[in-house]
């Protein structure tokens, strides 16, 4: 008998051999989202993730707020990554608005946006460690990146939530001695950061769980739009700082990491050889930036967009995050529209776990850099 | 004047009423409103400088193959610098988009946005296409847009709400049409895995993103 089920439903067969397990939302392993994975023995048979436990709407309440009063919100969804994800709207608001940024506030700009992707990446890093089992994996990288939430406490004064950029440039202007104290603490962590690679990633048995494990090929990569350090191990060299390079990332010294492999090694790697050129950029970021100047360029109060629309995009640590922001000519905007990286790398996971070992799921689903708040938004 | 209108100027100082009264042309003629907003000391003059922008040549050229090639079927929005906009009626979008594929070199979606337009009873589907294989299309977006009929009382899936899936051509956009399936009740025909996505499996409102639904206190 077949009954007509409305869209979106479906009916479900039992097989006896297959076993149902839902991995997550309270799991800490899975973040908060649910997989819901089926196993034939010790094998994914298929892997359907659920996402949507930590949706709030931002996009929803972006249009409620002006375009200042969207800064803090938006930051929510990345809070370890809240320089990069506010980039893109400041960048897109700034081209409804028509403001010229100031130089200095580029630079500014650029130096709070790599000191962020390092901290998204180290806490990232701590939480892959722990998953695989390597606790001082967990104890180094968490410790470490106190070192850049410092850095930027002083130059916003907040440790995590900052809402440092903001349309025009940044909120304020560097404290006195920063650059000297910022080139000292860069200069110890790529120290620092040597040390990572003998403890964990020339690890034998991180290599022997992870080499070879769910290999994505280039074309797939392509083919399924992945972004960030997914499509980058894969083979392709593509990141938006270079591609389209926004404010000054262009005059600034760096190379993109691209490796070929494809494995899990290869994507849990590319976050990390990415944070050496991050501390490049700030070395060359600090060396460059004008002195003295302007740090901002004031808006009217209640701005209004025009009737227009812009795609503006940025490279985070999880891939790129591009706003599509439509106006008509009211002070809030008419629709915002994030798309971020998780959620475009979230189409990876059926396609990865599939006939993987259920005991390798934390090492293929963290190498993914897959940040579940970010994708619910 | 009325003396309501003035009445509610004077009461509320939002930015609500503010722009309301703006565009409250029976009330107040262009002239008086101008008068009445400089005694107030507002400033009237558009937010936005008017600058016109040189048409960029590579862009102009990408367009003018895909407008050639479908002559009429198709309507390019604007061509600005790495950025490019057209519409098409939704019983083409396929085979735009294949055309768009095959022959301009784009290869992933970005992104799949839905803009609600209850004022004119339509809901856009933008694309925004990009590519990762050609170098020349590194810093380029093609937005492709499309509309489709909504109604009053939406009924997802079952309604005239619907637009052919590009997810055989473009085969990322697979996670954001469900999204946009949810969030505006567009459906997706041919979408072989039309779930939802983020929302609870009991969510008996309205799609959410829709402009009727409203927040709770705004």
């Amino acid at each position: 008998m077949t009954t007509q089920l409305p869209p979106g439903m479906h009916l479900e067969t039992v097989d006896d051999k297959i076993m149902t397990l839902n991995v997550g939302p309270q799991h800490p392993g899975s973040g908060h989202m649910r997989l819901i994975i089926k196993v034939d023995g010790d094998y994914i048979v298929s892997c359907d993730p659920d996402p949507g436990y930590v949706h709030r709407g931002e996009e929803k309440m972006a249009e409620y707020r002006n375009y200042i009063q969207n800064i803090p919100h938006l930051e929510r969804p990345v809070i370890h990554d809240s320089s990069n994800i506010l980039y893109p709207y400041c960048l897109g608001v700034e081209e409804l608005l028509g403001i010229e940024v100031p130089e200095r506030a580029k630079y500014i700009r650029v130096i709070a946006a790599e000191l962020n992707r390092c901290i998204y990446i180290l806490y990232w890093l701590a939480i892959y460690g722990i998953f695989l089992g390597h606790s001082t994996m967990f104890m180094w990288p968490a410790g470490d990146r106190e070192l850049f939430i410092d850095l930027l406490e002083a130059m916003s004064g907040a440790r995590v939530t900052h809402a440092y950029l903001v349309p025009g440039g940044v909120r304020n202007d560097l404290p006195s001695n920063f650059e000297e104290r910022c080139l000292r603490q860069v200069e110890y962590f790529e120290k620092r950061l040597k040390e990572y690679e003998a403890v964990f990633y020339q690890n034998p048995l991180l290599r022997a769980r992870t080499e070879g494990s769910g290999i994505l090929s280039r074309t797939d990569a392509i083919r399924l739009g992945t972004t960030g350090s997914v499509l980058r191990a894969s083979g392709v060299d593509f990141d938006v700082r270079k591609k389209e390079p926004y404010d000054v990332y262009e005059n600034l010294d760096f190379q993109t990491i691209v490796l070929k492999e494809g494995d899990s090694y290869a994507r849990s790697r590319v976050p990390y050889l990415e944070m050496f050129e991050s501390c490049r950029i700030i070395k060359d970021a600090l060396k460059k930036m004008p002195k003295s100047g302007s740090v901002r360029t004031k808006l009217k109060p209640n701005p209004k967009g025009g009737n227009d629309e812009v795609y503006r995009r940025i490279e985070s640590g999880r891939g790129a995050i591009g706003y599509y922001i439509v106006s008509n000519n009211r002070p809030e905007p008419y629709r915002v529209k994030i798309s971020v990286g998780s959620f475009r790398n979230l189409i990876c996971m059926p396609y990865l776990l599939k006939g993987e070992k259920l005991g390798n799921m934390p090492a293929v689903y963290w190498g993914l850099n897959y940040w579940p708040v970010e994708a619910d938004r | 004047m009325s003396s309501g209108t003035e009445k509610d100027v004077e009461v509320k100082d939002t930015t609500e009423e503010h722009s309301e009264n703006i565009t409250k042309s029976d009330s107040m003629s262009k002239g008086e409103a101008k008068k009445f907003y400089e005694e107030k000391g507002l400033d009237l003059s558009p937010d936005v400088p008017v600058k016109p922008k040189p048409i960029p040549t590579f862009e102009k050229s990408l367009a003018d193959k895909i407008s050639s090639k479908f002559g009429d079927k198709i309507h390019v929005d604007y061509v600005r610098a790495d950025r490019i906009r057209a519409t098409t009626k939704r019983e083409d979008i396929v085979d735009v988009a294949k055309f768009i594929r095959d022959e301009l070199k784009y290869d992933h979606a970005e992104s799949v946005s839905g803009v609600d337009y209850p004022d004119s009873s339509e809901i856009e589907v933008i694309y925004h296409l990009g590519s990762y294989t050609d170098e020349k299309l590194g810093r380029q977006i093609f937005a492709l847009a499309t509309r489709v009929p909504r109604e009053d009382i939406p009924n997802p899936g079952s309604d005239a709400t619907r637009t052919p899936s590009l997810r055989d051509v473009f085969y990322s956009v697979e996670f954001h049409e469900r999204e946009c399936f949810e969030m505006f009740g567009v459906y997706f025909e041919g979408h072989p895995d039309m779930r939802r996505l983020l929302l609870p499996e009991d969510w008996a409102d309205i799609p959410p993103f829709r402009k009727d639904f409203k927040i709770k206190g705004r």
